[in-house]
């Protein structure tokens, strides 16, 4: 079904790999490189802050060493943000990053946990539920062994909420991993 | 969490793997050391070719590119025990060594060219390297932005490219500057590798359309030339096409133009 405007979307490209400018060239793995577009204005910190989280992801999962001196680029504008703006920039950068035939060690993906007053996990939630939020958690969990390969927090849990949020999102991972095989099932069953 | 982290290989083959996938591969059924091997009893595991999309891993093969697992028996006689391979689609080109591919040349250095092939560097190919070339008898290749057909000779992540025009006898096998006219375009390399399978259709239906002189680069680049520009055009248009046309709509596209 196609997105509805109340949807977070995320449009991903990617380059690579390609040319480097010999400053950024690095002498046994490729150089990567994330830039994140807001849907208006100009990028500030929050972008940046976002860029290199998201670089640090990905370079735990791309087989670097395969490309020496070259540049990866990988380019995300937003679309739409409903919320989960985070998780949604996670799952784009993946799919872009299987989309191009990079080499990758695993996939990932991004899920969203808040933490309402009351204890209770929202699962991928809404810019309303993100501002009434006590905390809101952002997880990215690998599909070998469902590891973190990334969290972020924003506001105050204790440790065991975070343990029950960082369980919920390993299961909620699942889900996510299997869109990816279906929409690779079906782009593979076309040729 | 996820329990059974690896899949049998074989039964994976034709179907869609994803980066992560652990392939299991088959054990030998008498994994004793302490016996020894005597004779030609015990079938020998031969040398498994771990292609394109694959890497080795402890448990045996891990998948780092999105694909059909496709699988190769092996051939008699020789202790090959078969390769694996994941056939990815993809629209960048890595250079790998003996591929052939057209290069457009960007400048010429001393004694070298240097041709963009779409890979992240540029290839070298020296000037010696054509069919009966000699420090006194230059390849006409002058002007900047001629193509060339050549193969890779050197191609590893480690090193600059290096192409030839000449294989490993001497002889030139169809490689060299191509001529004037004709129009080079880039397509998806998974349609070049359809179209360089042994008995593609697309081309052998082409050709009843109109005459056309073609030539295809692993990198992704397609140089064709007919009798008219028109014609040149209409051609370039169904390669492009092809990709995501099935058989029955190029059929039915080519019989609305030869009926024209």
């Amino acid at each position: 079904s196609p997105p509805s405007p109340g949807d977070t979307s995320v449009l991903a490209g990617i380059y690579g790999p390609a040319e480097v400018k010999g400053s950024k060239e690095l002498p046994d793995r490729a150089a990567l490189e994330v830039l994140l577009r807001p849907k208006v204005g100009l990028p500030g910190v929050i972008e940046r802050s976002r860029e290199q989280l998201l670089r640090r992801t990905c370079e735990a999962v791309v087989l670097g060493v395969l490309h020496p001196r070259t540049a990866i680029t990988l380019v995300l504008q937003v679309l739409s943000d409903a919320g989960s703006l985070l998780s949604c920039c996670l799952n784009a950068a993946c799919m872009g990053l299987l989309d191009a035939g990079l080499p990758l060690s695993s996939l990932f993906c991004g899920v969203t946990c808040a933490l309402d007053p009351n204890g209770v996990i929202v699962l991928d939630p809404t810019t309303r539920q993100e501002q009434e939020a006590r905390a809101i958690l952002t997880f990215a969990i690998d599909s070998a062994e469902r590891k973190v390969l990334t969290a972020t927090t924003k506001g105050s849990c204790s440790v065991e909420e975070m343990q029950q949020c960082l369980a919920a999102a390993q299961r909620a991972a699942d889900t996510v991993f299997q869109f990816y095989r279906d929409s690779v099932r079906r782009r593979y069953s076309k040729s | 969490m996820a329990a059974g982290r690896g899949v049998a290989a074989e039964a994976c083959v034709g179907q869609v793997v994803l980066p992560g996938d652990v392939l299991l591969l088959p054990t030998q059924p008498d994994e004793d050391g302490e016996r020894l091997r005597l004779g030609a009893s015990a079938a020998p595991r031969g040398r498994l070719l771990c292609g394109p999309g694959l890497r080795r891993c402890a448990a045996g093969l891990l998948v780092t590119k999105c694909g059909l697992l496709r699988h190769r028996q092996a051939g008699g006689g020789a202790a090959a025990g078969g390769a694996y391979w994941v056939d990815s689609q993809q629209k960048r080109y890595v250079p790998v060594k003996g591929d052939h591919v057209i290069g457009i040349v960007t400048a010429k250095a001393g004694d070298v060219f240097k041709l963009d092939v779409g890979g992240s560097e540029q290839a070298s190919l020296s000037y010696l390297a054509f069919e009966g070339a000699t420090k006194r008898n230059r390849p006409n290749v002058q002007v900047v932005g001629d193509i060339i057909y050549g193969q890779f000779l050197v191609a590893n992540k480690d090193m600059e490219p290096e192409m030839v025009c000449i294989d490993s006898s001497g002889r030139s096998s169809g490689m060299g500057l191509i001529g004037q006219d004709g129009f080079l375009f880039k397509v998806s390399l998974g349609l070049i590798r359809k179209l360089l399978a042994p008995k593609c259709e697309i081309i052998q239906e082409l050709s009843q359309l109109y005459p056309f002189e073609l030539v295809l680069g692993m990198n992704g680049r397609i140089w064709v030339k007919a009798k008219t520009v028109q014609q040149t055009l209409i051609i370039v248009n169904i390669l492009e096409a092809c990709e995501y046309m099935t058989a029955e709509q190029r059929k039915q596209a080519l019989a609305k133009l030869s009926g024209n």
